[in-house]
């Protein structure tokens, strides 16, 4: 499942991060790595950006960067 | 003296820490080349006194952004005798991943474990004892808003510069380590005394660190760069992918030996997002605080804008009272007094509205804003964090162009940065309300406000063709914490409000000051001639340049030179105009027989418009560089010409 896809309420954890440079790794320094928890929280007023919480915080991306995010449902893995 | 660094994650507390630990004994300056701001401050304990340099809020130090490559360069260059890492510990796993860079640079390190009552309140507790003994540092719990902890603190700080040690680097996945020892042989063959610290320098390298690996020979890239390549082969990832990969593996196992975490209710600030970002509710609340930040900073700034016009004109009647005629009288009454007092009075607005942006910023609200608009902004070619920008810019461009820090993106930073100029600044509204007053006296109000809405609508209308031309394919970027909401301190909004109307007041009144000793000789040379009179080098000057404008409608010389002269300041094209008219208090009379109504609101739009002023173009280029800089130049004229002649023509047809 691709992070992008996923309506509020989603929860599971990270299986990859697609695409490489500048993006990946941001995305990595801010915790987004494979194995993490991920919940959708909510989606802005527009639709875009989303809100989801990874290692227990709050960070929101766009639908562009979540498309980079491959998920599975479920408990933590790895 | 010790030299300590102080850094940390944005929204860590390490700011309030900072103040706490240092009083006022702090000096505000700006990194070398950059806008950035400095602080450093002192402070004592066990009769030691200790310099402590507060290091730009980062997430890590990979010499990315402008701050990453500060705090960076300023830990390796610099050299502090020990750094102080402000943890926020109701985010640990995130915070030490800045932590472990640190570390790993093989300093003398103090954590501060900040934020410990809503740590508690969160139900989040960790054992501090056992994860200071497998890290090899002091951690000192601390609530930077509480003061609690800070005593602690300097003792661990003091007691880290006598006697602390230099961490080694951590051991990582086996697969890992065998690359990494691999690479710092290859280094060590080649450069065989260049490195104080190998395994940081190998470790560096394979992160893809750009100064690093410039600062090897070309051999030994070569013969690295076939290593990371089995590696990347071996991984399924770049290796600058995988460094990233083994610190959180690591953070992750710390996490699970000394972090144990209960169920808790839903904490208010949970609760007041709901709301706040709700898919109904946010864009009204947006424009809600908005409008507030607005209506106060306007309302109650005019009440102590009058007192300020006030004082300077009774300060002005005074002097002249006292210096009597002549020209070092009009000088000082109508040049120095009459100018610097045209900025102060600007003062009370923009402490307001630093106060409110402080306030907005320290409660949270500001990411959430960001989050709310960022659809709609990308719509017009501008990034969720361009409004924070482009909201300051109707105060001040300069600390607005500033605030553009916080984009990440190349491509957004750069488009912010140029349309800002046209959000019409505090400094523009004295000459509308002067022009404005005298040509439309019964809707002054209106016309001034469709100045701010053309103000913004040009800004769009820029921002979509920069998009389209200049930056097709770049990328960017929205990835950005959402902090919990918290209570700020009152004593940290209030000093940045003040610290702000400071660096304001500062910036303007040497700009101010300057343009006004440059107006004054150039009407008063060569020696004889009528002050501010044709003859004057003003006014050859202006004669030769007024036919320009002839197309917009005010094609006489003064007219021209006010303009020339609201480069320097915006809100000296009023004062200009007073001098070359002979005093701002006849104005009413003599305006009317060189404009009409048309040529005079075409001459408004002009001044909205316009080239920015020299600090603010100043600013641009220390920003983004010379280029922009001069690009800005011409764009903006071009556009406040453009316009202008668009309003005049169809004005003329119509009226």
């Amino acid at each position: 499942m691709i992070l992008s896809e996923c309506n509020p309420g989603f929860s599971g954890y990270v299986k990859s991060i697609m695409g490489e440079g500048n993006v990946k790794k941001r995305l990595l320094v801010m915790g987004v790595t494979p194995g993490s928890m991920i919940t959708v929280v909510k989606k802005a007023p527009f639709g875009d950006p989303i809100e989801i919480t990874i290692k227990n915080y709050s960070l929101t991306i766009r639908k562009e960067e979540a498309s980079y995010i491959t998920v599975e449902k479920g408990d933590e893995k790895k | 003296m010790n030299t300590v660094a102080i850094c940390g994650n944005p929204n860590s507390g390490k700011t309030t820490l900072f103040n706490a630990l240092t009083g006022s004994h702090q000096q505000v300056g700006n990194w070398p080349g950059v806008t950035v701001e400095k602080k450093v401050g002192k402070f004592k304990a066990a009769e030691k006194t200790i310099s402590i340099v507060d290091l730009p809020g980062t997430y890590s130090l990979t010499a990315n952004s402008i701050d990453e490559r500060i705090a960076r360069d300023f830990i390796i260059k610099e050299n502090p005798d020990a750094v102080i890492v402000v943890v926020d510990q109701t985010n640990l796993e995130r915070n030490l991943y800045l932590v472990l860079e640190i570390l790993e640079m093989k300093k003398k390190v103090v954590l501060a474990f900040n934020m410990s009552d809503e740590t508690q309140r969160r139900g989040i507790s960790i054992n501090t004892e056992n994860l200071a003994k497998e890290l090899g540092v002091k951690i000192v719990k601390t609530s930077a808003s509480k003061k609690e902890g800070l005593n602690e603190l300097k003792q661990a700080i003091i007691q880290t510069l006598e006697n602390g040690k230099e961490t080694q680097l951590f051991s990582y996945s086996e697969k890992f380590m065998k690359y990494l020892s691999q690479t710092e042989e290859i280094l060590k063959k080649h450069h065989s005394d260049n490195f104080v610290d190998y395994g940081w320098t190998a470790l560096k390298i394979l992160e893809g660190d750009t100064e690093i690996k410039d600062s090897v020979s070309q051999e030994t890239m070569q013969d690295i760069d076939k290593l990371t390549a089995s590696m990347s082969q071996e991984f399924k990832e770049d290796p600058s992918i995988i460094v990233s990969e083994e610190k959180y593996k690591f953070i992750s196992s710390l996490s699970k030996k000394y972090v144990t975490r209960k169920k808790v209710n839903e904490s208010w600030s949970d609760k007041v997002d709901k709301v706040v970002t709700n898919k109904w509710l946010g864009i009204p609340i947006f424009l809600l605080v908005m409008w507030l930040t607005f209506t106060l900073t306007f309302t109650i700034g005019d009440i102590f804008n009058g007192m300020l016009d006030e004082g300077f004109v009774a300060l002005g009647e005074w002097a002249g009272a006292k210096l009597g005629e002549g020209m070092l009288s009009s000088f000082i009454v109508n040049g120095i007094i009459g100018g610097v007092g045209s900025v102060v009075v600007f003062l009370p607005n923009i402490f307001l509205l630093f106060l409110f942006i402080s306030f907005l910023g320290d409660v949270g609200y500001m990411p959430r804003a960001a989050f709310v608009m960022d659809k709609l902004m990308t719509k017009i070619g501008l990034h969720g964090k361009s409004f924070i920008p482009m909201i300051l810019g109707f105060g001040c461009s300069i600390p607005a162009i500033m605030s553009t820090r916080t984009l990440e993106s190349k491509r957004d930073r750069i488009v912010t940065i140029l349309v800002n100029p046209f959000m019409s600044c505090a400094a523009r509204l004295p000459v509308y309300t002067l022009v404005a007053g005298i040509f439309f006296p019964q809707n002054a109000g209106f016309v001034i406000f469709t100045l701010y809405v053309l103000g913004i609508l040009i800004s769009i209308i820029s921002a979509l063709i920069f998009k389209k031309t200049l930056f097709k394919n770049e990328e960017s970027v929205f990835i950005m914490e959402l902090p919990p909401y918290r209570l700020p301190s009152i004593k940290s909004i209030l000093s940045e409000a003040g610290m702000r109307a400071f660096m304001f007041l500062k910036k303007a009144g040497t700009v101010i000051f300057a343009a006004v000793i440059v107006i004054w000789l150039l009407a008063s040379l060569p020696a004889g001639v009528e002050y501010a009179g044709e003859e004057s080098i003003i006014g050859i000057f202006g004669k030769i340049i007024s036919p320009i404008f002839k197309p917009l409608g005010f094609g006489f010389w003064q007219a021209s030179v006010s303009l020339f002269f609201g480069f320097l300041a915006k809100e000296v094209v009023t004062g200009t105009m007073g001098t070359l008219f002979g005093g701002e208090e006849i104005l009413s009379q003599v305006l009317p027989q060189f404009f009409n109504s048309v040529s005079a609101y075409a001459f408004l739009v002009f001044t909205l418009l316009y080239t920015p002023c020299v600090a603010t173009i100043g600013t641009i280029k220390q920003e983004i560089g010379a280029k922009w800089a001069l690009f800005s130049v011409i764009y903006s004229f071009a556009a406040a010409y453009v316009v202008s002649f668009i309003v005049f023509t169809i004005g003329s047809i119509i009226f």
